[in-house]
């Protein structure tokens, strides 16, 4: 009986008394310091995300607040998947996606290549090539608008000038055929050293001793290129890659204020398309919808990607 | 490292580098040098074929950047008197006369208050979050995590319909609160992940070893874990303030008149017929600057920041 007693009285006294008389005891800390932050991602990013599913299903629009409000199921999904417009501005994020990512991987990898020959004064030229991707994209895409116009135009001068073609045969901005091109370079002007940034650091994780070793084995510098360099690289290189891509599926503010998904719809990327729906036209149902299918997309084609990347990291 | 090993590269190799480099950098800051000419270039020089690298430098473009103007006739003219001041001679020059200040300098003061306001709050949030996660067993900690990550993966498009609404429901539209607290859970992921890393590198000995001497958790916290994570704390701030001083999506949708940042209002800077161009590159480098000058500051910082701390040096 009296065991009894002292485990009752022992399960009573509440834990943890010492740290309770010297302040908060650590699980009511982590608490505090917790909630706030899940709270307002709560409120301002997983409410809007139930809401949104929720209003897919209906045909509510905002301008049109006395309107009932009709449970409509699957329709709205149902006839984004089958409108052709749709699976053109998929095109046209497609288009902008690869090259994009191909050019920055590219041009990003090489750069971290030279810069990683340690010559005098690389820190002062890597912090200048950065640069432009800390900048606002809109307010920079606007001015690329500027640099492409045809007669006024640096760029197109530029290019002129070197190519012999009259500055104002041609306007990236104006032209179906050029836009696309015309938002992937500015985009691969922009990230590039995003790119390189991510390559440097893999690249200057290579330990050195691996190098000497092949050296001693008289492995020539480019079996070392390929079978040391490009393998330890590869799983910073994706981490870029997926970066940049998760942005550029998202991509709004630059190509909107650079050629506003024009002409017609040649570089009318989702975003841009589905500000249009919701913001413009003020489908909202429809445009919750969509929205749904671009999150869906975006975090499938990310978890899968991510499954590959850490199978890389493993090898 | 000795000059005779075998893995550093030849002298040759350096300077073609280098120079390969440097050529990049100096073509890929022509766009940025070109917006800083064309801020100070007449309207005409700004338009000119083929396009002017040498030009007279003029204020035009700023005068016009902060002023509204409006044409007067010559009799008119006649009676104002003599200008003032070099802006209002340089206006009058034009055959117009200055009308009151622009909008920039609100839409600026704008983007201060969102930027900076945002940007106390997320890193204030994130270093408490960050701290508890690092520290503590916060139940489903990885999931948690994951989650403050994923709410990255959102086009701020999609999120922006039901904000829209909820923001017009609770009168937060067009408020500086408003954007203050949609950048706020913008940032926060950042924010938490990035300090999440710093923190885990401070020795938890130090905090032991307090709480041992008799400091409550709290004050440890306080006055160990904080002053070893300012240099952390500093670094996030200047990405949090960068990233709220640049977005565009939100702001250009959910605010119009009161609360409008920099960023959606410099391209609607226009004059006769169509952009002025040199008004549109003023407010563009006054805008751009502090970044820049952040950027060179944070050079040690950038890779950390820009990657969510997935990548370390």
């Amino acid at each position: 009986m009296p065991d009894k007693t002292m485990d009752r009285i022992a399960k009573a006294t509440p834990p943890q008394v010492a740290t309770r008389i010297r302040g908060l005891s650590d699980r009511t800390i982590a608490w505090i310091f917790v909630a706030p932050t899940i709270f307002l991602l709560l409120a301002i990013n997983i409410f809007p995300l139930i809401w949104t599913i929720r209003l897919s299903f209906t045909n509510f629009r905002v301008n049109r607040v006395n309107a009932d409000v009709k449970w409509i199921g699957l329709r709205n999904y149902e006839r984004i998947l089958t409108d052709p417009d749709i699976w053109h501005t998929m095109q046209v994020t497609a288009h902008f996606l690869f090259w994009t990512l191909f050019l920055q991987v590219l041009i990003g990898f090489a750069l971290a290549y030279l810069i990683n020959k340690k010559f005098r004064g690389n820190d002062l030229w890597t912090t200048l090539i950065v640069l432009p991707m800390m900048l606002s994209p809109a307010v920079v895409g606007n001015f690329w608008k500027f640099l492409y116009q045809p007669q006024i135009g640096l760029f197109n001068y530029v290019v002129g000038f070197f190519s012999g073609t009259d500055p104002s045969s041609f306007s990236m901005i104006g032209s179906i055929d050029l836009a696309p091109w015309a938002i992937v370079i500015v985009d691969t002007w922009m990230w590039t050293p995003f790119v390189t940034l991510i390559c440097l650091a893999g690249l200057r994780s290579i330990p050195d001793y691996i190098y000497e070793a092949a050296e001693i084995d008289r492995a020539s510098k480019w079996r070392q290129f390929w079978t040391i360099t490009v393998p330890m690289v590869l799983p910073f290189l994706m981490l870029a890659v997926l970066f940049r891509g998760i942005e550029n599926f998202k991509m709004f503010d630059l190509v909107v204020q650079l050629t506003g998904g024009g002409p017609g719809s040649a570089t009318e990327l989702t975003s841009i398309n589905l500000k249009r729906e919701a913001f413009e036209k003020w489908r909202t149902g429809y445009a919750s919808a969509y929205a749904v299918i671009l999150f869906v997309t975006i975090f499938g084609l990310a978890s899968i990607y991510v499954k590959a990347l850490n199978r890389v990291k493993e090898r | 490292m000795s000059i005779f090993s075998i893995t550093e590269p030849s002298g040759r190799q350096k300077w073609i580098a280098g120079i390969l480099v440097a050529a990049y950098a100096v073509i890929t800051l022509i766009p940025l040098l070109w917006i800083i000419a064309t801020g100070f270039k007449s309207p005409s020089d700004a338009i000119a074929y083929p396009p002017k690298v040498m030009f007279d430098p003029s204020l035009e473009g700023y005068v016009n950047l902060f002023t509204t103007q409006t044409r007067i006739t010559p009799d008119m003219e006649a009676t104002l008197g003599e200008p003032d001041t070099w802006y209002e001679r340089l206006v009058r020059e034009k055959g117009m006369v200055i009308a009151g200040p622009s909008r920039y300098g609100e839409r600026f003061l704008n983007s201060v208050i969102i930027g900076f306001g945002s940007t106390f709050l997320s890193v204030f949030l994130g270093t408490l979050a960050a701290y508890a996660f690092s520290r503590f067993k916060v139940p489903l900690k990885d999931d948690l995590m994951f989650f403050i990550l994923s709410t990255r993966m959102m086009p701020p498009i999609a999120v922006a319909i039901p904000i829209f609404l909820m923001y017009r429901t609770l009168g937060l539209s067009d408020t500086h609160l408003g954007m203050i607290l949609l950048y706020t859970a913008v940032n926060l992921s950042l924010a938490v992940w990035l300090l999440k890393g710093f923190i885990d590198e401070i020795p938890r000995e130090y905090e032991e070893a307090a709480l041992i001497d008799g400091y409550t958790r709290f004050q440890a916290f306080i006055k160990v874990v904080l002053p070893q994570a300012a240099t952390g704390i500093a670094s996030t701030a200047i990405f949090c303030l960068i990233f709220a001083w640049n977005e565009y999506a939100f702001a250009v949708l959910l605010t119009s008149g009161e609360a409008q940042t920099a960023p959606p209002f410099i391209p609607t800077i226009i004059g006769v017929g169509g952009q002025d161009w040199p008004a549109v590159a003023a407010g563009a480098t006054l805008f751009l600057l502090p970044v820049v000058i952040f950027t060179i500051l944070l050079r040690k910082h950038l890779l950390r920041g820009i990657t969510f701390g997935a990548v370390r040096k």
